[in-house]
């Protein structure tokens, strides 16, 4: 029985046989993971996010304009411009701009003239993005920039 | 006197046929079966497979040749695969390109493209055939456990190896279905934006990033993807599939009914006390049809068995050369598709992944998290773990285990099919919770749809019958039975009911023209 002032130690040869082998279990870990490291992309391949649409008097109220190749679509009314993202929260398909809204051919996703959710399996409302002037007042959208539902830029 | 060396170099020159031949093989000619056995013994490639087989593996009935059949056709691909790579490029401006030289300048290449194409389907198949026949058959029980699991990793590797291949002819199914999968991958999202945490805590944006090395699907994907399916999947594929036939060895040869294995078969002898010492080599190398231990004819007479060289290998020569056959008449029948050329601001309409995926993407139409992350997720661990959870002994090799098994079998199967088709037909018809309540929680609906309700529907069926009939391998006859059944009836929607949108139509002939 051993004793609590007494523990049964581990024997000499046996601890360092173990702390050896562990020595060795961590190190090959640790670069398992460091090399894990590698695969992990530290900046995106990515081409510039901003879309340059044009002059503000290009957008009377009451436009929408589609921009397939960006997957965005640039609305204006009363209320100002404002740009929404055709790309379904869903799976990422394009969806398609109809008399409602938009509706996605991927799973049948519908949405409304403000992009929110109407049915199907999206779980969000469509991503508005950014819309800005350049110093020189022509109209820019920033793709990468979400910004929330209904925000328009008075022009 | 010194002699000249140029008779001895003469002789060994006349020799050198003889003993090149001889230093070849490690055996004497395969004339007799003594001779042919030792040969199966000794060599690399033929010692995967005892030197005696029983008679009962070799029916056809025992096995229907479906795991000889997977392995053929794997080798199918990894042939037809090498000689596409020779013109493949995996670039995003070239990919399309090479295809098509493959497809229409290429001699030959349309038809090696077609077998690959076709054994890639038929592999699918087979492997889940063969995922049957090993089930209803309970060939899984001990000790073969282990033996299942690496099944269902060699299943996992086989859908990996379609999807990343799907993306390489980069044209328009490719590039959707891959970025449907991609943003499957990072479904998580679902879940952390319904919590509010997606930017303190984004597993789901991090797995498509790996997957991607990118945001979208672009040369990033298609570097990694074309490494995957050339490289390191095939790779894990062999080296899982050494180890799955070593084991089908190690446990004893394939189960048969008659040789319930005990623990005997965990490595101890049977009748001889655990403490005896090791004497000699524990195989008898000379007699081989009795070797001790783990191996098919474990102290048992060799009564029942044949000499593996010729009849076994006949049979998978056989198995083999019907696999090929299937192939090169579907490669001549009917031309793998190629699409236009990837267009990232076109969706395909409807975008189909392959059919094996089609019952997934069906879920994944009521949400992608539940459909294509949580459930499969909750199926691979329910099915790995049927070995563990029901561990009747039982002898292998009895279909549905007999009587019982059969009926509880079929009245699954009718149970299965009645809930398979109303998680379909009612969102076809009715709607779901968004469209009765509009303004539901979104968490709500992410966690309740058709298809998490039928999982859980197929799960209280198979507990009940575990309940009621007090045997574990009858309520493992139905969890796997829902299972097929399930499987077959939503990959069937997905592959013929859908159309545009995803909308239900019950003939392509009524898909709206666009
Ligand atoms: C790439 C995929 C696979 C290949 C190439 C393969 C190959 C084989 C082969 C050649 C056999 C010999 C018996 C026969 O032909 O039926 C076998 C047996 C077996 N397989 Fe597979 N298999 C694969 C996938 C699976 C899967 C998905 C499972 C189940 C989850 C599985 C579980 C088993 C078990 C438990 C045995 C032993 C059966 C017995 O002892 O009767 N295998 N496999
Ligand atoms: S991607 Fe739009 S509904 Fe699935």
């Amino acid at each position: 029985m051993p004793q609590r002032l007494e523990p049964d130690l581990v024997e000499r040869r046996d601890f360092l046989g173990l702390a050896g082998i562990w020595a060795a279990a961590v190190a090959i870990l640790g670069s398992v993971l460091g090399m894990l490291r590698l695969p992990k992309p530290s900046v995106l391949p990515e081409t510039g996010s901003r879309i340059r649409i044009g002059r503000p008097d290009e957008f009377p109220s009451g436009t929408t304009r589609a921009y397939p190749e960006h997957q965005v679509l640039v609305l204006s009314n009363p209320n100002g411009v404002a740009a929404i993202s055709m790309e379904c929260t869903h799976l990422g398909c394009v969806v398609a701009k109809t008399e409602t809204g938009f509706s996605c051919p991927c799973h049948g996703s519908a949405f409304n003239a403000d992009g929110e959710v109407v049915t199907g399996p999206a779980p969000r409302t469509l991503r508005w993005l950014e819309v800005g002037q350049t110093v020189d007042g022509r109209l820019i959208v920033d793709a990468k920039r979400e910004v929330s539902p209904g925000t328009y830029l008075k022009v | 006197m010194r002699t000249s060396g140029l008779p001895a170099f003469a002789e060994n020159l006349r020799q050198l046929p003889a003993n090149l031949k001889a230093s070849f093989s490690r055996h004497d000619a395969p004339t007799s079966d003594r001779s042919r056995s030792q040969a199966v013994f000794s060599n690399l490639f033929l010692h995967i497979h005892s030197t005696r087989t029983h008679v009962n593996s070799l029916r056809l009935r025992a096995t229907f040749g479906l795991g000889v059949a997977a392995f053929s056709l794997f080798m199918i691909l990894v042939g037809t695969g090498i000689l596409l790579m020779v013109y493949y490029t995996p670039s995003t401006d070239l990919a399309y390109n090479s295809m098509k030289d493959i497809h229409y300048i290429v001699p030959t290449g349309r038809f090696i493209r077609n077998i690959h194409r076709w054994a890639a389907h038929l592999m699918v198949a087979t492997v889940l055939l063969h995922m049957c026949r090993i089930f209803y058959t309970a060939s899984y029980k001990a000790p073969r456990e282990f033996n299942w699991i690496l099944g269902m990793i060699l299943l996992v590797l086989t859908l990996a190896l379609s999807f990343t291949g799907y993306l390489l002819p980069w044209d328009q199914l490719a590039f959707w279905a891959i970025t449907i999968g991609a943003n499957i991958a990072a479904s998580p999202r679902e879940l952390t934006d319904a919590l509010g945490i997606t930017a303190y805590f984004d597993p789901g944006g991090m797995q498509k990033e790996l997957l991607l090395g990118a945001s979208t699907v672009g040369q990033d994907a298609l570097t990694r993807f074309y490494l995957l399916h050339v490289m390191v999947l095939p790779l894990a594929l062999s080296a899982v599939a050494g180890v799955h036939f070593w084991r089908i060895r190690k446990d004893g040869g394939l189960g048969r009914p008659g040789v319930t294995m005990t623990a005997a078969g965990k490595g101890a002898s049977v009748g001889v006390p655990a403490t005896m010492p090791e004497d000699a080599p524990r195989k008898t190398y000379g007699l081989m049809c009795v070797v001790r231990d783990r191996s098919e004819a474990t102290d048992q007479d060799p009564i029942d068995t044949v000499p593996s060289w010729p009849y076994l290998l006949r049979a998978e020569l056989l198995v083999f050369m019907v696999t090929m056959f299937a192939c090169v008449a579907l490669a001549l029948i009917s031309d793998a598709p190629l699409k236009e050329m990837a267009n990232p601001a076109v969706p395909e309409n409807p975008a189909k992944a392959p059919w094996y995926f089609l019952g997934l993407q069906e879920m994944v139409s009521y949400s992608a998290f539940m459909g294509g992350l949580i459930i499969p997720v909750v199926v691979i661990l329910g099915l790995g773990l049927i070995p563990y959870l029901d561990r009747e002994p039982e002898d292998a090799g009895v279909y549905f285990s007999g009587p019982r098994g059969r009926k509880v079998a079929l009245r699954t199967t009718v149970f299965a099919t009645i809930a398979a088709v109303l998680s379909v037909a009612i969102p076809v018809n009715y709607g779901w919770l968004r469209n009765w309540f509009p303004g539901i929680s979104q968490l709500v609906v992410i966690l309740i749809n058709p298809g998490s309700l039928l999982t859980a529907a197929y799960a209280a069926w198979s507990i009940l019958v575990l309940h009621r009939t007090g045997s574990t391998r009858l309520g493992a006859i139905a969890l796997f039975t829902c299972f097929v059944v399930g499987f077959v009836i939503l990959t069937y929607v997905g592959t013929s009911l859908r159309g545009p949108n995803w909308d239900f139509y019950w003939s392509q002939a009524d898909w709206p023209v666009h």
